[in-house]
């Protein structure tokens, strides 16, 4: 173990991938001492197991229905958390939930953020007049009002998971855009890049291979921090009916379906709020905490 | 900072039109910009609009002089082109389901939401500055933590959950507000008849026509959905007031004031306060433009008639013009905002300028 953290720790790195896994090193320490991101890692890292091994968790089916079990509350034998109007316990369906929440949020953690990457690193390198189209276009999108948006998307598209995250993506590109143009900007006239021209790399490889890069950990921040906007975006499209389609789990549908029998039977709309609610909040605190650790300007503030 | 020689008088003020000039440029190409995104998505629509006016047994004729009255028959830009002057000239066009003049319609349900979302603000204000001076002040206290947390736990809220709750724990078992809707059932009778919509803001037009009864139950009724998108509202508020403080109470300015002997309260609540508001003026008027967009989900919840409720019934009855003339107003408003918050700005701090 010592011999480990000493290797980690080198102060002379003797390798390359030494000196990049000391860097995590470093950074995973000061991140570890914030007792709150570590509960926003608990958290996110709990919602991802339960989402794997979703089956294992469960006790009941997701779906099926049981009439004689309806509107259960917390605490009955075999449904700890209750049932809902269609006798399917609230548990499994939380479960099984955590999965098309994972699914939207990767989705658009993959999709907004790349999309962002390029048309900001493009505009960032090139400048000019490229830049001003692409940075008009962004500041567009930016001011539109992103909820009423993917509303409109979404009654154009048809409800559904697929259209919910591509209106949800197509709404949260901009701040990326800004990002990593503002990224590039510091970068692109540095000697290193100039390095890599003299050597004949074209702007594509200079771009790819180079700049992204540099924009990854300011980006990887931002997409943390926007991920529990997301969850609460899709919910809401779930509770207006607009996003994911019953019967399957999802979280926002779940509190939307217990809201017609709210005052008697509380619990129906209640738990899948919390669900959200610590999901986001973990998103949220590790969020906070990465930023601390990985963006050095903002640290100390 | 060191001081910069100034410069001329007339150059101050060419520079200042020229960034007036361009934010205006920016004002119209985004609102162009939201224009040409409706359209789009008015023209994917899969709902022929022709047809839905003629219906299903017009003939031949019919359909093509409604198609030529709506102008569908020019070629796409010329339709845009026509389009744009329509919304500039603040035709929406007629909805599909009330046959009604969309703006006529949306400015009757408008007033609702901003009554809503300015109370929200207020609260926002009032309880988010003191809560963020009180931990920029403290910074590492239990102050600044809780202030820390209760934002956090707004950013991780759905804004509808928290909605049913407050309605299930302050209205159905507590009862300490009124129910969903803008009044009583008894009131809202009585609301048709003895209130003139001076304003379109309840609470105003109940005070106007001096009907008290009917203002206090119209408080009970806004002071959940107000105190719920308030909450929002307070947690961005308190969190931006936290930083600029802090980076406000580094300056040397008030290294200064302390040495001087002024009591602390001065130097916090007066001197750093007064740069404070400058950036805080942004940020009350960002949130007050997110305010109108969190309404939607708001408004569903609480069954409050306005713009947010008007774009979502709109929705669930396909009634497409309706809610591509919603969200451009909305969006209208938003932009108009947003930039009027930039224009706040630069007018009062001398170094944005």
């Amino acid at each position: 173990m010592g011999q480990i953290t000493s290797w980690l720790r080198d102060p002379n790195p003797a390798s390359r991938l030494q000196a990049r896994i000391g860097q995590y090193y470093l950074g995973w320490l000061r991140l570890s001492r914030n007792p709150l991101a570590m509960i926003g890692l608990t958290i996110v890292l709990s919602l991802l197991v339960m989402a794997a091994f979703a089956p294992l968790f469960a006790t009941h089916d997701p779906i099926a229905q049981d009439l004689g079990q309806r509107l259960l509350p917390p605490g009955t034998p075999g449904h700890w958390l209750g049932t809902d109007d269609f006798g399917r316990d609230l548990w499994t369906r939380i479960v099984y939930g955590a999965r098309i929440t994972l699914y939207i949020v990767a989705l658009v953690a993959l999709t907004a953020p790349l999309f962002g990457l390029i048309v900001g690193t493009v505009a960032g390198y090139f400048g000019g007049w490229l830049d001003q189209v692409l940075m008009r276009i962004t500041d567009i999108f930016l001011a539109f009002p992103k909820l009423i948006l993917a509303l409109a998307l979404v009654a154009v598209l048809g409800p559904g998971v697929e259209n919910a995250v591509l209106a949800i993506a197509l709404t949260s590109w901009p701040p990326y855009a800004r990002v990593a143009r503002a990224e590039t900007l510091t970068v692109r006239n540095a000697d290193y890049i100039a390095a890599v021209r003299l050597q004949g790399a074209g702007a594509l490889r200079i771009i790819w291979g180079y700049v992204m890069p540099m924009c990854l950990p300011s980006v990887i921040i931002r997409v943390t921090l926007d991920m529990a906007g997301v969850i609460l975006t899709a919910a809401g499209l779930g509770f207006l009916g607009l996003g994911v389609q019953p019967p399957l789990p999802e979280w926002g549908l779940m509190i939307s379906s217990g809201r017609k029998f709210l005052f008697e039977q509380w619990w129906v709309a209640t738990i899948p709020g919390l669900a959200i609610f610590i999901v986001s909040l973990g998103f949220n605190l590790l969020g906070d905490g990465l930023r601390d650790v990985l963006d050095p300007r903002s640290s100390g503030k | 900072m060191a001081h910069t020689s100034s410069p001329s008088r007339s150059r101050r003020l060419t520079a200042g039109l020229r960034s007036f000039a361009g934010l205006a440029l920016t004002l119209g190409a985004t609102f162009l910009g939201l224009l040409l995104v409706t359209f789009v998505i008015a023209r994917v629509v899969p709902i022929d609009p022709v047809l839905s006016i003629v219906g299903e047994r017009a003939t031949t004729e019919q359909y093509n002089a409604v198609r030529e009255a709506l102008g569908l028959d020019q070629p796409l830009w010329r339709q845009f082109l026509i389009y744009v002057g329509d919304a500039v000239t603040g035709d929406l066009g007629t909805s599909l389901r009330t046959r009604e003049p969309i703006a006529e319609e949306i400015a009757r349900y408008f007033p609702a939401t901003l009554e809503l979302a300015s109370i929200a603000t207020i609260f926002g204000v009032l309880v988010g500055v003191p809560a963020g001076i009180l931990a920029a002040t403290r910074p590492g206290t239990w102050v600044d933590q809780l202030v820390r947390l209760v934002g956090l736990a707004g950013y991780s809220m759905p804004v509808f959950w928290l909605g049913l709750m407050g309605l299930l724990l302050f209205y159905g078992i507590l009862g300490w507000v009124g129910g969903p809707g803008r009044l009583d059932a008894g009131f809202e009778m009585m609301f048709e008849f003895d209130v003139t919509r001076a304003t379109g803001m309840i609470l105003i037009d109940t005070a106007l026509a001096g009907r008290w009864d009917m203002f206090a139950n119209a408080l009970s009724h806004i002071v959940l959905p107000a105190g719920v998108l308030g909450y929002y509202s307070m947690a961005y508020i308190s969190r931006m007031t936290r930083s600029f403080m802090m980076n406000e109470l580094s300056q040397e300015y008030i290294t200064t004031a302390r040495v001087k002997g002024m009591p602390e309260w001065r130097v916090i609540w007066i001197h750093a306060l007064k740069n404070v508001m400058v950036p805080l003026i942004t940020v009350i008027a960002l949130s007050y433009a997110n305010l109108l967009e969190g309404s939607v989900l708001t408004e569903t919840v609480f069954a409050w008639p306005g713009l947010g409720l008007y774009i979502t019934n709109a929705l669930f009855a396909a009634d497409m013009p309706a809610v591509l003339g919603g969200t451009i107003v909305v969006g209208a408003v938003f932009v108009g905002l947003n930039m009027f918050s930039d224009l706040l700005y630069r007018l009062v701090d001398p170094r944005a300028r």
